[in-house]
């Protein structure tokens, strides 16, 4: 691997081509994700968070959808635009996938157990015999009780919080270095979901996974992630760690939705700050900030020119794109204004 | 304001098979007063909502409204008598909203039942477009024309524009962004304010039940296992189910979360299909006893205000 990243995303625009015009989903992203290391996007619908790991798994339909600039390594090897047959040889192999409604997405004519020994037989080569042995393992390893049984179970007999489990051990099926993980838990109860967020920790610390989470959730990345990504109208408005963005928050929208949670911290309750408006229509994106419209301190420049990611030279991992962190720019309360110098990007 | 006595729905599933989904509840909200209902999925939760109001025909037991009884079947006579006091906003604000209609007529159609003249209605509901944040130009619009959380406006305006008393709220914000959840919470809280509304707020979200009610119940399997004042519930629940269904609630807060002990609460709820006697929870239950296999618990008061139903808290 060498000096490689194991997911290197840059630059990545996304459009699709629809009657009402064109629609730019991923407007120019940028991020990378280390080996064992669990990274979150957040964002509300529409931010373009899914399109953007769908396009680097390659399964967003192509037409409508066009990846029109960027690039995405994998250890250092293109994925990004490959053929089918190429693209399978790191599908599934090598990144996994889970999503976000287990129901949906199994085979409901198929059995657990031959959904999850047909990824071990096409991409591992392994015989019907062997391949089954490996999904019991592979379910016992998710948990699942009486896993050989199950295996000869159909989808309808398992409930959902066993659904993701069992579609987490078929991805799990080749060892991949990367699972990406859309809103694993959103279809979940709060007591299911804290068992598959442990799952998934679990996974990866002790085999060294990596994991990108994608949710809208603060909640679910405060209890799993190392990093985050906060997405807004096709853009990563900020980036850091989790800690620079829940106890730092550089962007006014990150700052926006901590204060339209409630909060049990602390016994009192605060009024819920919700955010006026709604995200820009990504017909035609604002030629300025995307979220300069609904952004309590916005200035002229804001509604002009789109602000390019702003971090501090000391924590260069910590990122913002907004105008209030250039130099010179007015103190905002409660806003993590470092006096920051560099910007890239621009 | 409202009270039920020992409410029981149970759904004939074929070949003597009975699904609990209610079974037994006895709760009451006060005037003025929002009951935050939380359990999970296949508690039973929305069916209560639905039975309360006369939505599904009810098993056995009682509703009191206002002192009154309610029907246990409800004839379409008693829907449109009741309607004007009892309404209910619901969960899904893409299948709740007729597609076919305008927007003037789906908020308006309570009103033209009630033989209000035309123009006094677009009057009304050029209001009530305005008090739930949307513009009155927008009544000649259909539903497809509107976001997820502006529909739930709709879905607002169209319960609360016949000026009920009660309103059952049954997960209105569990469709919508987080920054639309706001909006929509606090304008529920607005409207009870000004309206002197009383709800029954049914929600999966343990966080913002807790922000927006007063008191709390906690269903698990068709009974009803805690209730008490939102805080104490929250803060010191006492019933070993509550406990760990709020443990296993997620913060918005990194290094709290690196604190937290990984899930307790193992497996899953089981199925509500012919069940025996005993407390619904005994086989998930890290305290379970003896007795709780074969004696159902009774719902007793242990502080102010604040039921459990759990045999922990039975006297010696």
């Amino acid at each position: 691997m060498g000096t490689h990243k194991l997911l290197e995303v840059s630059n990545l625009s996304v459009e699709f081509e629809t009657y009402g015009g064109v629609v730019k989903a991923v407007r120019g992203v940028d991020f990378s994700v280390d080996a064992g290391e669990v990274l979150a996007i957040v964002g509300e619908s529409g931010c373009g968070k899914s399109v953007t790991v769908q396009s680097i798994m390659g399964i967003i339909p192509m037409p409508p959808g066009k990846i029109t600039g960027g690039s995405a390594k994998l250890k250092g090897e293109e994925i990004l635009g490959l053929q089918a047959q190429a693209a399978n040889q790191f599908r599934g192999k090598e990144i996994g996938m889970i999503f976000q409604d287990p129901m949906t997405s199994l085979n409901p004519t198929m059995t657990i157990g031959a959904q999850i020994a047909e990824t071990l037989k096409v991409h591992r080569g392994l015989s019907t015999q062997q391949a089954s042995e490996i999904a019991s393992e592979l379910l016992i390893r998710t948990r699942i009780p009486e896993a050989q049984k199950r295996l000869n179970q159909y989808p309808f007999e398992f409930s959902g919080g066993m659904l993701q489990r069992a579609m987490i051990a078929q991805s799990l099926a080749c060892s991949p270095s990367l699972l990406i993980a859309d809103e694993p838990t959103t279809a979940l109860d709060v007591t299911i979901q804290a068992q598959i967020l442990d799952l998934l920790k679990e996974l990866q610390s002790r085999d060294g996974m990596a994991i990108i989470l994608i949710t809208h959730d603060l909640a679910v990345v405060a209890r799993t992630a190392q990093n985050v990504c906060v997405m807004y109208a096709g853009q990563i408005v900020e980036q850091g760690s989790v800690d620079d963005i829940f106890y730092k928050s550089a962007h006014p929208y990150t700052l926006g939705l901590k204060l339209a949670m409630p909060s049990n911290v602390s016994q009192q309750n605060k009024k819920l700050e919700p955010i006026p408006g709604s995200p820009p229509d990504l017909f035609s994106p604002p030629s300025g900030c995307g979220y300069a419209a609904r952004c309590p301190h916005a200035m002229r420049i804001c509604h002009k020119e789109n602000p390019p990611l702003f971090s501090d030279p000391r924590e260069p991992l910590h990122a913002a794109r907004c105008w209030l962190q250039a130099p010179g720019a007015p103190k905002t309360q409660g806003l993590y204004q470092p006096n920051l110098i560099a910007s890239h990007g621009a | 304001m409202i009270e039920t006595k020992n409410l029981k729905k149970h759904f004939h599933v074929g070949r003597n098979q009975t699904l609990h989904a209610v079974d037994g509840i006895s709760l009451s909200i006060a005037e003025n007063e929002i009951l935050g209902l939380v359990g999970e999925s296949g508690s039973g939760k929305s069916t209560f909502g639905k039975t309360l109001i006369g939505l599904h025909e009810r098993t056995a037991g009682d509703v009191f409204f206002k002192g009154s009884p309610l029907p246990q079947k409800y004839t379409a006579k008693d829907h449109l008598r009741y309607s004007a006091d009892i309404q209910m906003i619901f969960q899904d604000p893409y299948a709740s909203l007729n597609p076919r209609m305008t927007v003037l007529d789906i908020i308006g159609e309570g009103l033209a039942l009630k033989g209000i003249p035309r123009a006094d209605i677009q009057d009304e509901v050029g209001f009530w477009l305005r008090r739930v944040g949307l513009h009155p130009d927008h009544m000649s619009r259909f539903p497809h024309e509107f976001s997820g959380g502006q529909r739930q406006r709709i879905g607002i305006a169209r319960a609360m524009i016949i000026k009920p008393k009660f309103v059952v709220c049954d997960e209105p914000i569990s469709a919508l962004d987080v920054s639309v959840q706001a909006q929509v919470v606090n304008l529920l809280e607005d409207l009870k304010d000004s309206l002197g509304l009383t709800l029954l707020f049914i929600a999966h979200d343990l966080s913002m039940v807790r922000y927006i009610s007063d008191r709390m119940a906690v269903m698990y399997l068709g009974t009803l296992v805690e209730s008490g004042p939102s805080d104490a519930v929250f803060f010191e629940p006492k019933h070993p189910y509550t406990r760990l269904l709020i443990q296993s609630n997620p913060e918005a807060d990194p290094v709290l979360e690196r604190t937290r002990p990984s899930a307790e609460l193992t497996g899953e709820i089981t199925s509500p299909i012919n069940m025996g006697p005993g407390c619904r929870f005994a086989d998930r239950c890290p305290e379970v006893m003896p007795q709780c296999q074969s004696v159902t618990p009774e719902s007793r008061l242990i502080a102010s205000d604040h039921q459990v139903a759990c045999h922990l808290y039975d006297e010696r």
